[in-house]
């Protein structure tokens, strides 16, 4: 028995030196972990969700162009030098989502303008009135004639901005798909010597100088073009953006019935400095509420209490290892819920010694009540924590939802916190104790919050 | 030696008025507000947002000014330091921007949004949607789970169902208190209301089942003949602990909300109100139910009733 608690000692020693090397300092990589993933509420970030339009997409074809979409948006996002950045499509009865998280580093202005691009651009001429109507041109594709809006999806990806090398002029160079060629030829022999315009949905795309973009259509245009009297700028801006891939779908959000492109469904951005000030704020909160937790189990149960301290700082290093490694993404509920767990960490500690107390007033010797006390409190401690489990697995699925972006943060701290908090009780509690008892140390029942007196009848 | 059992009255009547001005509050939310609760813009759609201003500016010159911009409709929480929570309709990032750029303008203040938040209709319907549907999943979930864990009692559907009773006696103290909190200081109960909740729905049970466990083993060592007296005992020898756990839960939720900063304080406020409510329940409702359906004694559940004895 006292060599199986020497070795539970050595093990529960590894083990803390582990956890302890691999969260000091915090930022020390370990198994490729590099400090603790924090949430966008904790990091500052953006947390973007826009529905895919595939309406006009066959349904046995919407998964696959899905996927490309969401391939287009990781280049995007990947060439603006963010990393950590997701993009997850879910699938929804029916409707695909399109979530983007976008961690609080990057210049998330940028990030987010180029989320807006995603929209398909389009060109556009005007009416007699002067109002700008989407430029059309019949095709035919597989025998089919169809109506079709000239925009970015029919350009190849390869548009190049140059100067021209005896004018200096800036030039931006493109080519079209088979399609946008047929389209092209009709429209720009209709719209010669006319203004055509380019629109991110409803709103024409301008200048550094604020004027619209609409270069005029000087020749009739097939598979090959060029646009001039563009600036610099704004000619590579527009190159960027059609090279940055083709998105065949739309996205936005449905409101009533209508699609409205470029709105996201769900949004939360928050600043990187407010994030900063959460955290020390939750630092701080968790620091007193810590020492104060201590100081009660020190006071109220003496020894076992120390033990208690002991253990809980056990289980703190063992958990900031857990969320290191696994790893967790911390939000600020994902705080609430260390901190709640820690609290309920120490149940398991009282209910034990709560229970050893007993034993001891009933006059059980005291390895015998500090055995009595694990065994008695065991189912009390099992039983008790599945309902917080239960509790915690349903909160997961609700997390998992939109709209309840911080709640599975919570979910997963609390539920990772009370089933360390059972395995530190019955392993690092218990064997300390056990060690204390075996040693003879400490004999006095007052250590132990048992004056002598109320013990009813010493064997 | 305290006697819990023989006060049960005492604890139906004091939770009974619980309940009742929590109803009556939800009956005045409904006329005031068009819900019993006032709902955040997770259950309803809009957009939430943090401005911080430098220099600060009072709450009544931002309303003022909001009106005027044409948002009388927006709803402003001071959030301390300065900073201020407005919770408003549908507007883009771009929009809120603008905004903001107004307001600073006016005010002569150097305004930012730290935190900016938007939640489509469609999305908010479906969130309240699986909110209630968590909730009700998580009590049928309990139910079955003492059921299970007390199989081998007489009758563990009675320990389920006393369970349970408290849980929704403890889910609706909470949800009054933050009606009255809605109507009379605007409060709004958000996706972390719900999370809170079904935390404080575990905790609740989690205690519950501490005790009911005491009582189990106690019965089975037959330590008294009497029923009402067993439980009487296993409330006794459990006090400390449930208090014990109360309290080092309470001091930690307590740091977290007095010092945890604005975002989550009613989410806290919300584990606080459970962790209290959830220890109180599970001496003074559910153990009490239990002896009273042991008994047949269904007339104390009723206060001002005469005492059969």
């Amino acid at each position: 028995m006292r060599r199986g608690n020497v070795y539970l000692l050595i093990f529960i020693l590894a083990l803390f030196g582990f956890a302890l090397w691999s969260i000091v300092p915090l930022d020390r990589n370990v198994f490729g972990r590099e400090g603790l993933r924090l949430g966008l509420d904790l990091a500052g970030g953006s947390y973007l969700v826009y529905q895919a339009n595939v309406s006009d997409i066959e349904p046995e074809n919407r998964d696959e162009i899905m996927d490309g979409v969401k391939g287009v948006i990781e280049r995007r996002i990947n060439a603006l030098g963010i990393l950590e950045s997701t993009v997850q499509i879910q699938k929804h009865e029916g409707e695909y989502n399109i979530v983007i998280q976008i961690p609080g580093v990057a210049d998330i202005e940028k990030a987010k303008e180029m989320v807006g691009l995603f929209t398909v651009l389009e060109f556009r001429e005007q009416d007699q009135a002067g109002n700008w109507t989407p430029a059309t041109g019949t095709v035919t594709i597989d025998g089919v004639e169809k109506e079709l809006v000239l925009s970015s999806r029919y350009f190849k990806e390869n548009t190049e901005v140059t100067l021209h090398p005896t004018t200096n002029q800036v030039l931006l160079l493109f080519e079209m798909n088979e399609t946008g060629a047929q389209l092209f030829k009709q429209i720009s022999t209709r719209l010669l010597g006319k203004p055509l315009a380019i629109f991110l949905g409803d709103e024409p795309l301008r200048g550094e100088d604020g004027r619209i973009i609409a270069p005029t259509v000087e020749a009739v245009i097939e598979d090959k073009g060029q646009i001039t009297g563009l600036s610099l700028v704004d000619a590579q801006e527009l190159a960027r953006v059609l090279n940055a891939g083709r998105i065949d779908v739309p996205l936005g959000r449905w409101a009533n019935g209508e699609f409205q492109p470029s709105v996201p469904l769900y949004e939360r951005t928050v600043n990187a400095t407010l994030g900063q000030d959460s955290i020390q704020k939750s630092i701080l909160a968790a620091g007193i509420g810590i020492v104060l937790l201590l100081i009660f189990m020190l006071v109220y149960y003496r020894l076992p209490g120390l033990v208690a301290c002991l253990s809980l700082g056990i289980y703190g290093v063992l958990l900031l290892a857990i969320f290191k490694l696994v790893p967790v993404t911390l939000t600020l509920p994902g705080v609430a819920g260390f901190i709640l767990s820690l609290g309920m960490a120490v149940d398991a500690n009282v209910l034990i010694f709560e229970r050893t107390k007993e034993e001891l007033r009933g006059g059980r010797s005291l390895g015998a009540a500090v055995e009595a006390g694990f065994n008695r409190a065991w189912t009390a401690i099992r039983d008790s924590n599945i309902t917080t489990f239960i509790a915690c697995l349903i909160l997961f699925w609700l997390g998992g939802e939109l709209g309840a972006l911080m709640v599975r943060g919570f979910a997963v701290t609390l539920f990772i916190g009370v089933a360390l908090s059972m395995f530190t009780a019955i392993t690092v509690t218990r064997t300390f104790l056990r060690l204390i008892i075996g040693s003879r140390a400490v004999s006095n029942l007052a250590a132990y919050g048992v004056p002598v007196h109320t013990v009813r009848n010493m064997k | 030696m305290i006697d819990f059992v023989g006060k049960k009255r005492w604890f139906f009547l004091i939770s009974w008025i619980l309940v009742v001005i929590g109803v009556i509050s939800l009956v005045i939310s409904q006329t005031q507000l068009g819900a019993p609760l006032q709902l955040g813009i997770d259950f309803t759609g809009g957009t939430s947002m943090i401005l911080q201003f430098s220099p600060a500016v009072e709450q009544g010159q931002l309303r003022q000014e909001m009106a005027q911009l044409g948002y009388d409709e927006a709803r402003i929480q001071d959030a301390g330091e300065g900073n201020f929570i407005i919770y408003t309709r549908e507007i883009t990032s771009d929009e809120a921007k603008e905004l903001a750029g107004e307001i600073g303008t006016d005010l002569d203040s150097q305004v930012e949004i730290i935190d900016y938040y938007l939640v489509s209709g469609t999305v908010a319907a479906a969130t309240a949607r699986n909110a209630v549907i968590a909730v009700i999943i998580a009590a049928v979930a309990m139910l079955f789970y003492i059921v299970w864990a007390f199989r081998r009692m007489p009758s563990p559907f009675r320990w389920g169902t006393c369970a349970i009773i408290a849980l929704i006696h403890d889910v609706f103290i909470i949800v009054g208190i933050f009606s009255i909190m809605g109507w009379l200081a605007g409060v709004a109960i958000d996706a972390l209301f719900i999370t809170g909740l079904l935390a404080v729905v575990g905790y609740s049970i989690n205690n519950t089942v501490v005790v009911f466990d005491r009582i189990r083993e106690n019965v089975s060592r037959h330590i008294s003949p009497d029923f009402a007296e067993t439980v009487n005992n296993s409330l006794i020898e459990t006090l400390g602990r449930c208090l014990n756990t109360a309290l080092t839960t309470l001091f930690v939720l307590l740091a977290l909300f007095l010092f945890g900063g604005a975002t989550i304080h009613y989410f806290v406020l919300v584990l606080l109100l459970g962790v209290i409510i959830g220890t109180y329940s599970s001496v003074c409702i559910s153990s009490q139910f239990l002896v009273i359906w042991e008994k047949r004694e269904w007339k104390t559940l009723l206060p001002f009733t005469k005492r059969t004895t």
